[in-house]
């Protein structure tokens, strides 16, 4: 079990009801982190739509996750 | 080449001039502006949200990709934040080019990755009340505005 950051955006902050929480994860990829993520908190946007920072720098789903990581999630965008 | 993020309004008249160039002969630049309805609902405002660094780096990247792809001399562009009002410039895009076949282009690619890559979130407020943060499934569907 590691333990992160999770820092949350725009409408996933709403859902969560804060900004940031601090977690112990099993998860070993920021997808698996993702799933348990969205489970958790009821986030209902297909993953496909969503990203993941990793210490601030985008992430593929499959990229492993380290002990101190701070993990960003980010809804569907909507720029412009 | 910069792409910026800013919490003040967008000054276009002083942006263009960033784009000057001896050399060029077209200039092509788009304004994204605050609209008072969308999917039949009445909008009041808007507020946008963004990962300022991320924002940026994405931002730079995607003006790097223009400046590769055509043959611009000159790619500037700039989102707000924070809360925004009817006929706000909300996000404006500016090229310059020798001809204005590029100069379209490169402004059009520029101005749709821009909409697809940023994380930037957009929340509308309605006039009867109630807001929605658009794209995303506790809110509105796809918005192709």
């Amino acid at each position: 079990m590691i333990g992160v950051t999770a820092r949350y955006f725009a409408v996933f902050r709403e859902q969560v009801g804060q900004d940031t929480e601090t977690l112990s994860t099993d998860a070993a990829t920021a997808g698996e982190l993702f799933a348990e993520i969205a489970t958790r908190h009821g986030f209902a946007d297909s993953m496909a739509r969503c990203k993941i920072a990793i210490n601030d720098e985008l992430a593929g789903w499959e990229e492993e996750l380290t002990d101190g990581d701070v993990i960003l999630f980010f809804p569907p965008v909507a720029g412009g | 080449m910069t792409f910026e993020i800013i919490e003040k309004p967008i000054d276009v008249t002083e942006l263009i001039q960033t784009l000057r160039d001896d050399s060029a002969g077209a200039c092509a630049s788009f304004e994204g502006w605050v609209r008072n309805t969308n999917e039949g609902q009445d909008v009041t405002s808007l507020e946008y949200e963004a990962h300022g660094p991320l924002a940026v780096s994405e931002g730079e990247a995607i003006l790097a990709e223009a400046l590769e792809r055509f043959e611009l001399l000159a790619a500037m562009s700039c989102h707000r934040v924070g809360h925004l009002e009817i006929g706000d410039c909300a996000v404006w895009v500016g090229v310059s080019a020798p001809h204005r076949g590029a100069a379209f282009e490169g402004c059009r690619y520029i101005i749709d990755q821009l909409k697809q890559r940023l994380p930037i979130w957009k929340k509308e407020y309605y006039r009867d009340g109630h807001s929605d943060w658009i794209n995303c499934v506790t809110g509105k569907t796809l918005d192709d505005a």
